[in-house]
């Protein structure tokens, strides 16, 4: 079953130009897809309509069987703790240490203590920073403060987890480390859409492409690598 | 799984939920310590603006309690009639007694108001003169502090003037009206001051707020990212604004405490030279806690509505 599906969807930015121009695909839940383009081609535009931080002009967009076209505001919330994201910035709160950020997505859906405590260990553990969970984030290099970025994300165990150029400022072995960490969330079931113009590191990881220009998705059952579905 | 908590409802426990509260209560009040200077000016800006009629309606207070000293204010002289003997007059003294709009009731007897007379006047000879006691059995009524209003005394004063044994009934109105219309001036004048310096605590509360908002706005940013949901967010705020008002409704009451401490002293020597026993009386319990309350809900209100206005313009992109 499709976790996620585009009809014809347009997104019209006040202004009149057009992120996004009549884009129909689906994704199937459990899968891992990569999402490329020029700059400007849409990419964060298309990851921005599954996390509700816009909303289509025209066309639907569906999201683990929710009609994201006619959600209600207060519902958004909800919607979102079922979608992680991860951003190309980090967006993390500098005041604030690793595990407080971490905990977050827990905080907000009303985790208790202990629990939250054990889930934002076994988060931070997956991406290595387990030594780090009383650190600042700004006292953290780059890699590392995209990995709690990523812990954030993954900390509910959302089923779909949405990435905007992680690696954007990742040196080649480090963004091939996120990557590795990505398949390993994939491997137990999370659907991931990582938009990305490193071509190079997609060629790498034999997944299914989905190819913007100028708000139009490119046809073309494109893989990174040489197996099939 | 996370969302089944909220929002199927139910599934969260009432002592989870006063826990979390109580939580975000505390983290907030712990916000505001970590920069106790200007969380002190916003709280003192408030106590003072809060302190100016709470100090005043206190003086009102207890200028009306002194008007209750001043014996009579509002007394009813009746004259009787030349009929009517002492006997008479102190049956209608007992019935009037009995009414619930009287206070008190007494009883001048015509033959003890002339040796009054005789000794205070100074014309003992004149009116020794006299054959026979020329003044009137007098009662002097005095109607209850609810029925001393001029509107209600002047209706007294007709129906007792209508008694039988009655002769004349008078009372000073003129001053009746005059103290109630002064306190009136000033009771309506207290009321539009905290009107207005109620306004200013929802005024000073709402920037302080609005500017809290601000200055998290990532905080507001990352929070409605990951899904947290307007209640959530709003929450530390209302708190913020709940603890400002308490602070300053706490400053308010050191300050007209202060106050009345500083007129205690000339008030008293005051009053010892009237003889009169009076004292300011300070705020009571009830009156305290009627201002934090008081506070404490101008401070929710002034924040609610900064919430209100400022935080569903801050979404995530
Ligand atoms: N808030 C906005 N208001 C107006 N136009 C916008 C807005 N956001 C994006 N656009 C426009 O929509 C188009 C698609 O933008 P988008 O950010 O989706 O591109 P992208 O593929 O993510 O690019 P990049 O690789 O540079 O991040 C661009 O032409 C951009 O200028
Ligand atoms: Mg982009």
């Amino acid at each position: 079953m499709a976790i996620i599906q585009f009809d014809n969807v347009t997104k019209r930015y006040p202004g009149g130009h057009e992120g996004l121009s009549g884009v129909s695909f689906q994704i199937e839940a459990g899968e891992m897809i990569f999402l490329t383009g020029h700059s400007g081609a849409g990419k964060s535009t298309l990851l921005k309509l599954i996390g509700l931080l816009e909303r289509s002009t025209r066309g639907q967009v569906r999201v683990a069987g929710r009609n994201l076209t006619q959600l209600k505001r207060r519902h958004i919330p909800y919607h979102r703790r079922e979608v992680g994201m991860i951003f190309q910035d980090h967006r993390l709160l500098h005041d604030r240490t690793v595990f407080d950020n971490v905990a977050m997505p827990l905080v907000v859906a009303g985790l208790g203590h202990r629990e939250t405590g054990k889930r934002v260990r076994a988060a931070l553990d997956k991406v290595g920073l387990l030594n780090k969970e009383r650190s600042y984030p700004i006292t953290l290099s780059g890699g590392e403060q995209q990995r709690v970025g990523i812990a954030r994300a993954v900390v509910s165990k959302p089923p779909i987890v949405l990435a905007d150029e992680p690696t954007g400022n990742l040196d080649p072995e480090l963004s091939l480390e996120i990557m590795r960490l990505f398949e390993l969330f994939n491997g137990v079931g999370v659907t991931l859409l990582v938009a990305t113009h490193d071509l190079e590191l997609i060629s790498r990881m034999n997944k299914r492409i989905l190819t913007l220009r100028h708000g139009r998705l490119l046809q073309h059952p494109a893989r990174g690598g040489h197996h099939h579905v | 799984m996370s969302r089944a908590g909220r929002h199927r409802g139910g599934a969260i426990r009432l002592d989870t939920w006063l826990l979390r509260h109580l939580q975000v209560a505390l983290a907030s009040l712990g916000h505001l310590t970590r920069a106790p200077f200007s969380t002190l000016m916003t709280a003192a800006v408030i106590g003072i603006a809060l302190a100016l009629p709470t100090g005043l309606s206190l003086l009102l207070g207890n200028l009306q309690q002194l008007s209750g000293h001043w014996d009579g204010a509002a007394s009813i002289s009746l004259f009787l009639t030349e009929k009517s003997t002492l006997e008479k007059a102190d049956r209608l003294a007992g019935r009037l007694r009995a009414r619930d709009d009287i206070a008190r009731v007494r009883l001048i007897d015509r033959d003890q108001a002339l040796d009054e007379f005789r000794t205070l006047s100074g014309f003992s000879g004149a009116i020794d003169a006299l054959d026979n006691n020329p003044l009137p059995n007098l009662l002097v009524v005095e109607p209850t502090p609810l029925h001393s209003t001029p509107e209600a005394a002047s209706a007294l004063l007709d129906e007792l003037q209508a008694l039988d044994d009655v002769e004349f009934a008078q009372i000073d109105l003129q001053w009746v009206r005059r103290f109630h219309g002064i306190t009136e001036i000033a009771q309506r004048t207290v009321l539009i001051l905290g009107g207005l310096l109620g306004l200013a605590v929802l005024l000073v509360v709402g920037n302080t707020i609005r500017l809290e908002i601000e200055n998290r706005r990532a905080e507001i940013e990352i929070t409605k990212l990951i899904g947290g949901t307007n209640a959530f967010i709003r929450r530390p705020f209302l708190y913020s604004g709940l603890w400002y008002g308490l602070l300053g409704g706490l400053i308010a009451w050191l300050l007209v405490s202060l106050s009345l401490f500083l007129l205690e002293s000339p008030v008293s020597q005051l009053a010892g030279l009237y003889e009169s026993q009076f004292g300011l009386s300070g705020m009571g319990p009830g009156a305290f806690l009627l201002l934090l309350a008081g506070s404490a809900l101008l401070g929710l209100l002034g924040s609610w509505i900064a919430v209100g206005r400022h935080l569903s313009a801050i979404e995530p992109t």
